[in-house]
């Protein structure tokens, strides 16, 4: 095990994949000369060179679509953008061609690519480039999407994203990439997609969060804990497909449940989480599903607004009181 | 303040009128360039080339008339774009690149399908809608496929497959295969942003493709001088592309100009913005009432039909005669009547088939 950055495990993961295969290669802005905008990719293009990790112009759509016509070709792209956000310009290139076209042409092509970036929120950027892109790519059939919340995760499922020969989406946070934690160094390590994990047991409830969320989650549980109230962390770490196995199975014992999701509350995965829980453990369960969501408002820049914004722990702590009747 | 003009026009933004360019009239020298001049064998070609591209061109023709006939008929269903009238196109840069040089294009794409390996039974069957089509009847009329001999498909998002095909040039480039890829795209698509972000890259990559525009004079229904201002060509000196304007409506001219640009490509790894200027007969889609341009317009097009062209080549230079032209004619009918019948005898894929092709592993835990 190694203590590694958030950016440093993302880092390992392309860098050991790219020492086995010839055939992968990073392309996007920013991520050769300049070392990437945040410095994960920092010092790939003096081990691998120019050939293997492209600089990009500003064209999202150009070069995703680059990227899955080379995947297509047989070559397997990371497709770097500097966030999910300014991903929306390519969203032709994922929703209708990556994800799409090995259906419509029988199975004829594959296309093994990983567009990978940060997502959702990083402090005060205003509208544009705050929004968490996650269920909206989990909405189409077709794609994995994946949104991990620590190193050890991030390495690990990155490299089993890599090695898929399907279209993957590998989302982070700009607000993560310094976050440590412990790594494990083999290069065989890897996470199977769509397994979720449980980082913290408990009795009295169930909460589910990913990403970014995870943390504010971890906060409030620990929080709570002093009051003593045991709350259960299931991470789904992969968005799609989602592991509601081992959410319903959390829930058969908590018989309560809080999601915490960093996306508007319409048809994000808190409200898909929701209805398979009703679907699922109806029976077990206590006290109606509640979520913590963003609100059903663009990001604010305005500090305070932005606070407000945000789901925080104490909103994560309303949340639980409410589904174990405390307050 | 400064002075403002007066408001003494009317407004207009896009222009108005019908025709390809001169709104209604036709000035056909200003549309076409010249063909080549070179006789077949001046090109490298046999006698059995012309005759086999004629062949070629006239079942690409006979499969569409047919399958127009048998979409009257109800027996199909979608869309169903026909590409009678650019032939010459599919056909010249068939036999002008490598059977291993990539082609991709849009949705119009049935002869691109005929002329890289889809059978006319396979092509049928997709139309149809069968699990012996080309895609398994998973992608029907804008979605031939045969990768297998370099056709990687008609995509039905305008624009959508342009930079597909830069990706498979960066691929071939990568590998250093030697292949050149021949992205074919109509003009409809040239407004398209992802198209300047395509070349854009291409040629500060060095990517070994050719982007063709397929100029057959209307973005549907809406005619090239009121959707694009300039020359489309010209598009190519915004990036010190190498560019050319050729004439689509014969064979030969295609098929010396696409060997000449594919020779380049191998030799520099340069790409190549070309504008092929073609004449599609028929509307944008079946359901095209085709009032955006004149009769008069569409038959002087017909004259300078590039399967008649090809067909009277043969006659005048005696390669064949009626007879053989009568026998050609019949044996593709036959083909063409026979792959009917097998799309009518095949059957529709199973209901399992809705969740193949998805994903490569077979147990993809599917959401419910």
């Amino acid at each position: 095990m190694a203590e590694l950055q958030f950016r440093e495990a993302i880092r390992a993961a392309i860098d050991e994949e790219m020492a086995q295969d010839e055939d992968i290669f990073v392309m996007g802005e920013e991520v050769a000369e300049y070392d990437g905008a945040y410095k994960v990719t920092e010092g790939l293009l003096d081990k691998y060179g120019s050939k293997r990790m492209i600089d990009t112009p500003i064209s999202e759509l150009g070069f995703a679509g680059i990227g899955v016509g080379a995947a297509m070709n047989g070559l397997r792209p990371i497709v770097e953008f500097m966030t999910f956000n300014f991903a929306v310009l390519a969203a032709d290139q994922i929703i209708n061609h990556a994800s799409k076209a090995k259906y419509m042409t029988g199975g004829q092509v594959n296309v093994p690519i990983v567009f990978r970036g940060p997502n959702a929120s990083a402090g005060q950027l205003s509208a544009t480039h705050s929004v968490s892109y996650d269920a909206m790519y989990a909405h189409f059939p077709g794609l994995k999407v994946i949104y991990t919340s620590e190193p050890a995760d991030a390495k690990g499922l990155l490299k089993s994203a890599i090695r898929d020969d399907n279209p993957v989406l590998f989302m982070e946070s700009e607000q993560m990439y310094g976050l440590k934690g412990e790594v494990p160094e083999e290069d065989d390590f890897t996470i199977p997609i769509g397994k979720a994990k449980v980082k913290r047991e408990g009795s009295d409830v169930t909460v589910v969060a990913h990403g970014k969320m995870y943390h504010v989650a971890k906060q409030a549980a620990q929080q709570l804990d002093k009051e003593g109230v045991d709350v259960e962390i299931i991470d789904p770490r992969t968005v799609k497909p989602l592991d509601i196995e081992t959410i319903v199975k959390s829930i058969q014992k908590t018989n309560r449940c809080v999601i915490v999701d960093e996306a508007h509350p319409f048809g994000g995965l808190a409200a898909e989480v929701g209805y398979l829980i009703q679907r699922e453990a109806f029976d077990y369960l206590d006290a109606p599903v509640q979520r913590v969501t963003l609100p059903d408002t663009n990001a604010p820049f305005a500090k305070n607004l932005f606070d407000e914004w945000l789901p925080s722990p104490d909103q994560v702590i309303d949340a639980i009181n409410t589904v174990t009747y405390r307050k | 303040m400064a002075d403002k003009k007066e408001k003494t026009e009317e407004v207009t933004f896009t222009p108005t009128g019908t025709g390809i360019r001169t709104n209604g009239e036709i000035i056909r020298s200003t549309e076409l360039p010249d063909p080549t001049d070179k006789k077949h064998d001046e090109l490298g070609l046999s006698d059995d080339d012309v005759i086999d591209m004629f062949e070629q061109m006239y079942l690409q023709r006979r499969f569409e008339e047919r399958a127009m006939q048998m979409y009257q008929k109800g027996k199909f269903g979608g869309f169903l774009h026909l590409y009678m009238g650019q032939e010459a196109i599919s056909t010249g840069t068939a036999y002008a690149l490598n059977d291993d040089d990539d082609i991709i294009t849009a949705y119009r794409d049935h002869g691109w399908g005929l002329v890289r390996g889809v059978s006319p039974k396979e092509g049928m069957a997709e139309l149809y809608g069968k699990e012996t089509g080309c895609s398994n009847g998973k992608g029907g009329s804008m979605h031939f496929a045969n990768v297998e001999e370099h056709f990687w498909g008609g995509y039905g998002i305008v624009g959508g497959h342009i930079p597909l095909g830069g990706g498979i040039a960066f691929a071939n480039k990568y590998k250093q295969n030697g292949r050149v890829t021949a992205c074919f795209l109509g003009d409809g698509a040239v407004p398209q942003g992802v198209l300047h972000e395509t070349m854009n890259m291409s040629q500060n990559w060095k990517l070994p493709c050719i982007y063709a525009v397929e100029n057959n004079g209307y973005a549907m229904g809406t005619a090239v001088h009121r959707h694009s201002t300039g020359e489309i060509v010209d598009r190519a000196d915004g990036f010190d592309m190498k560019k050319m304007v050729l004439n689509g409506m014969d064979v030969f001219t295609v098929y010396e100009k696409m060997k000449e640009i594919a020779a380049d490509i191998r030799e520099n790894s340069e790409p190549w913005f070309i504008e092929i200027r073609t004449y599609r007969y028929r509307g944008h889609s079946m359901s095209d009432p085709m009032k955006y341009r004149s009769k008069e317009e569409l038959e002087e097009y017909e004259k300078l039909d590039p399967v008649e062209r090809i067909k009277n080549y043969l006659l005048d230079e005696d390669i064949i005669d009626e007879d053989k032209v009568e026998e050609i004619k019949n044996g593709v009918e036959d083909k063409v009547m026979d792959a009917i019948e097998f799309a009518e005898e095949s059957d529709y894929p199973e209901k399992e088939a809705l969740y193949d092709h998805m994903f490569v592993e077979d147990d993809y835990p599917f959401h419910t």
